[in-house]
Parts: structure tokens; C-alpha cells; sequence
């Protein structure tokens, strides 16, 4: 069943149109993954659902409910947590300050979901009274993915994860990514073909604000031709 | 030592009203990220309904909650109709504050005529604390009393609070506000209100102090009040504390000893900041408290 459904979203950003009629849906429990090269309109995919970019015609639909065309505070409250592609780290809110903001408007058992949080990430737990902005590249990524799933765990919108961080730390956050799966269904926009591929159940392949190819992770990795044609990958 | 201590306590007493003033306009900033011109108006509009409502009730309680409650309605009343409909375009915003603060200026003369009003102060302020030979006005204690707690009442707000957390986040990132949930318009009014009230209050504070009040007090006011937070870092509450207390300390010494460089001071001291610390004293993004 689709948890969350996009129906031909345009988007503009200023005179430049960027989503040109996308159409997507992301299964409940999976792992969806958005590939695609700079300037695709990944990010932008993203902020529409969010509503911080409302989208011109076309519709989002979470649960079966529009969302489309609501305040992002409203969307978000359905359960939607969302990590930016920059962290959106409050850097001089304390991790546990960082935390407990999150639990402010939580969907759900926000007390459990924070303990399950620093299990993943014990690292949260050890920096608890640090500042957010004097944590490690990796760390601050770990903070901006418990922060989004204390607030919403219907669905997780994370934007490049991997962007920047050391192989190690890539393969970390992806093993925990996964782990997350067991209790939440996440959209994830990567470039990161072999860390993505390992861990999506289904992609979506963007190009010119357009979805050009779809279907299950397992089939990409071995289509060769499409790899290379959109993806740049031999 | 006697006049050391005076100028002291009247700098510290004055800093703190231009802080009340500064508080409200800094927050204001650092979370919509509107520099609101009108905020004078909302301060003169507090200092002549608190003076009125003083000289009619002969209470002073009563002319310090009026003050605020006029301020915050006038505050609500800008916020919605005229700041809202420009968040994001600072030059329209500039304007409109601007134009905001002369309609309130020159509306205090519809009600209350066009010459300045003489406010005395309330009979259990009235007098002095002698020690040692030296005089201290009773009433200037009293302001620096009620300032001290209000920053303390302000501080704890911010960092005690889940609404502080939400506003010290907001200062950062608003985009990431919403994504949690939090409504950020309510919380943008939720500030604006609470500068009008911090205003209004400087304003009804303020009008015992000097003893008179007039029209063009607001702009006047404002002024210093933006110089403060400059100085302090805009958007930090710490540094529009500490810019106040050195404005105010400052300006003091200097009116007794070098009274033809009053004036100059406060821009001698922007400048120094600005050349120093272009972010200002306290200034980093996210320091709000």
C-alpha cells in the first residue's frame, strides 16, 4: 500500500520550473530511494512534500490524505520527519535541547522513540550537553535523523545523508539507516549509487525535473545501460 | 566617590530602560528577521497611556499594566496588518516600520494634544536612599530593580522554557522550526507581543523617570535602542544587555564630564563595535539567549 503518493507535481522555484510533472509513490515499511544527477530536482521533491516549495498543480497525498497545499508545521505533524540536505542543525541548542525540541510535537511514544535513538546512535548519548554545532560532521548527520524520527515516524524524508562524511561514517549511518527501516518507511535522495543500492527496496531515477526510470533496487543494480545513462555509473 | 556613584546608578537606571526597549527590537530581528522602526511608537504610546492612566487612577500598578496591555494591542495590530504582509522584503519592511512609527508618533497628538505632558512621580517612589553622604533616588533604584528582573524573567523564558527553545531554534533555523511541528507564525507573534509589551513598559517606566513625555520621545528612544543592539550582536539578549549597560554608563559619564560629546558617543562606540566585532559584542548566529 502507498504510504505517500505524488500525482504530477509541478514546482517552481522563482521563474524556473523545476519539477516538470513528477509522479511517485513510496510503499509503507520500504525504503524508497531518489537518485538523480545535480540539479535534477531531488532537493526540491523533498521540500514540496514539506510544503516549504508548494508545488503550482498536482498533489501529495500521505495516508490517503492530501497534504498538499498545507502549512509545512500541519504536514509535519502527520508524522513526516524531515532531515535538509545541509543537517538544519540548531548549533547552539545542546543535543539534548536539539532532542527535546523535536519531542515538542511528536507523533507517537516520543519518550520510546527517543531511547531507541540513542541506542542507535550512542554517540548522541555520550555528546549529550554539547553543543550541537561542535559535533563531529557524522554526528550532526545522526542528530538531524533522530531529531526528524522523534518528531515524525510515518515517514522519513532524508536528503543526502552521505553528503560529505568519511566512508566509515557513510557505512555506519547507512546500517543504522537501515536498522531504522523496521520501524519506519524512509525516502531517501542520494548520489551515493553503491551505499544506496544496498539498502533501497525501490528507486526512482530523476533527470530535468522529470522521472525518467523506476522500480525495484535489485533490477537497477544490475541495468547497466541505465546506470550509466543517468547515473554516470560504469 | 558621591558623583562617581551617581552617575553609576542614573547610567545603569537609564541603560536599563533603553534595554527594555532593546530586548523587544532584538528578538524581534533575530527571529523574523524584521527591523521593526515602529517599535519607538509602540515605547512613546506606552509612555503617555501609562502617564494618563496614572494621572487619572493615581496608580501606578494600574498605569504600568494599561501601558503594557495598549502596547501589546497596538503590537498585535502592526504584526498582523502591517509587518506580516512584508515578511522577507526588508526594504519594504524598513518602510512600512518606518511610516508605522510616524502614524503612532503623531497619533499620541490626536489624544493627548500636541505639547509635552508633565508625569510625576508615585508618592512611594518619591525621595532618596542616603548612605555614607551619598544620595541615591529612590526611584532610579527602583528601575534598575525592575530591569534586572526582567532580564532574569527574559533569560529564563529563553533557555528554562520549551516556547524559549522553540524561539532560540527559530532564531537559527525557521525552515527547521516547521519541519518540527511548530507552528513559526504563532511564534512570531508570540514575540512581537512580547516586545510591544517590554516597550510599552519602558515607555510607562520612563515617563516618571525624565518627569515629562513628548511625541518625538519614540524616535529618540529608538534610535538608542538600535545602536544598543548593534553593539550587543543583533538577535543575542546577553549582548543587547551589555550594549545597554555600556550606552547607558557610558552616556552618563560622558553628559557630566564632556557634555558636547554626549551626543557623539554612542556613535563613537557603534563605530569602535563595528570595527572590532562587526557582529557586534555577543553577535553569533543563534545566540539569542
Amino acid at each position: 500500500m502507498s504510504l505517500l503518493k505524488l500525482d504530477n507535481l509541478e514546482t517552481y522555484l522563482g521563474q524556473y520550473h523545476i519539477l516538470q510533472g513528477v509522479s511517485m509513490s513510496v510503499e509503507e515499511g520500504s525504503i524508497t530511494v531518489l537518485f538523480g544527477r545535480n540539479g535534477a530536482g531531488k532537493t526540491t521533491t523533498l521540500r514540496s512534500i514539506m510544503g516549504f516549495n508548494p508545488s503550482t498543480t498536482g498533489s501529495v497525498h500521505y495516508h490517503n490524505q492530501r497534504i498538499s497545499g498545507i502549512s509545512t508545521h500541519l504536514i509535519s505533524r502527520k508524522g513526516i520527519g524531515y532531515v535538509p540536505e545541509n543537517q538544519g542543525i540548531f548549533s547552539a541548542l545542546t543535543v539534548e535541547e536539539t532532542l527535546n525540541l523535536a519531542k515538542a510535537k511528536s507523533t507517537g511514544e516520543s519518550e520510546e522513540k527517543m531511547e531507541w535513538m540513542l541506542e542507535l546512535f550512542p554517540d548522541l548519548k555520550k555528546f549529550w550537553r554539547k553543543k550541537s554545532g561542535l559535533l563531529s560532521g557524522g554526528q550532526k548527520q545522526m542528530l538531524a535523523i533522530a531529531r526528524a524520527y522523534i518528531n515524525g515516524d510515518g515517514l522519513l524524508l532524508i536528503d543526502e545523508p552521505s553528503k560529505g562524511l568519511s566512508p566509515i561514517m557513510v557505512e555506519k549511518l547507512m546500517e543504522s539507516i537501515l536498522k531504522m527501516k523496521e520501524k519506519t518507511t524512509i525516502l531517501l535522495v542520494e548520489q551515493n549509487f553503491l551505499m544506496a543500492s544496498e539498502i533501497g527496496d525501490y528507486f526512482y531515477i530523476m533527470d530535468d525535473g522529470k522521472i525518467v526510470h523506476e522500480g525495484l533496487m535489485q533490477v537497477l543494480k544490475e541495468d547497466k545501460e541505465t546506470c550509466q545513462k543517468y547515473l554516470g555509473i560504469a | 566617590m558621591e558623583v562617581f556613584i551617581n552617575l553609576l546608578v542614573n547610567g545603569v537606571s537609564t541603560g536599563l530602560l533603553i534595554f527594555l526597549l532593546a530586548a523587544g527590537l532584538t528578538l524581534i530581528f533575530g527571529l523574523m528577521s524584521v527591523l521593526n522602526f515602529a517599535h519607538g511608537g509602540l515605547f512613546v504610546w506606552g509612555a503617555f497611556s501609562g502617564a494618563w492612566i496614572f494621572k487619572e487612577t493615581n496608580s501606578f500598578l494600574l498605569a504600568v499594566v494599561g501601558a503594557i496591555v495598549i502596547g501589546m494591542a497596538l503590537g498585535w495590530v502592526l504584526e498582523r496588518f502591517l509587518i506580516r504582509p512584508v515578511y522577507g522584503n526588508h526594504v519594504r519592511q524598513l518602510l512600512i516600520t518606518l511610516g508605522g512609527m510616524l502614524v503612532l508618533s503623531e497619533s499620541i497628538k490626536i489624544f493627548w494634544g500636541p505639547n509635552p505632558i508633565r508625569v510625576n512621580l508615585p508618592g512611594w517612589l518619591e525621595g532618596s536612599y542616603q548612605f555614607d553622604g551619598i544620595i541615591i533616588i529612590k526611584y532610579r533604584v527602583f528601575v534598575i530593580v525592575v530591569g534586572l528582573l526582567l532580564y532574569l524573567a527574559l533569560w529564563l523564558l529563553l533557555s528554562r522554557t520549551q516556547i524559549g527553545l522553540m524561539i532560540r531554534a527559530g532564531v537559527m533555523d525557521k525552515e527547521m522550526v516547521q519541519a518540527l511541528g511548530i507552528n513559526v507564525k504563532g511564534l512570531f507573534t508570540f514575540v512581537f507581543l512580547l516586545g510591544a509589551a517590554l516597550a510599552a513598559l519602558g515607555g510607562a517606566l520612563l515617563a516618571p523617570y525624565s518627569g515629562v513625555v513628548f511625541a518625538e520621545m519614540g524616535m529618540q528612544y529608538a534610535i538608542l535602542a538600535f545602536i544598543v543592539v548593534i553593539i550587543g550582536g543583533m538577535g543575542s539578549l546577553q549582548g543587547s544587555a551589555l550594549a545597554s549597560l555600556i550606552v547607558g554608563v557610558a552616556g552618563a559619564f560622558m553628559a557630566y564630564y564632556i557634555p558636547d560629546l554626549s551626543l557623539a558617543l554612542n556613535m563613537l562606540l557603534l563605530a569602535m563595535v563595528l570595527l572590532v566585532k562587526p557582529t557586534g559584542l555577543m553577535g553569533e548566529k543563534g545566540s539569542a539567549v
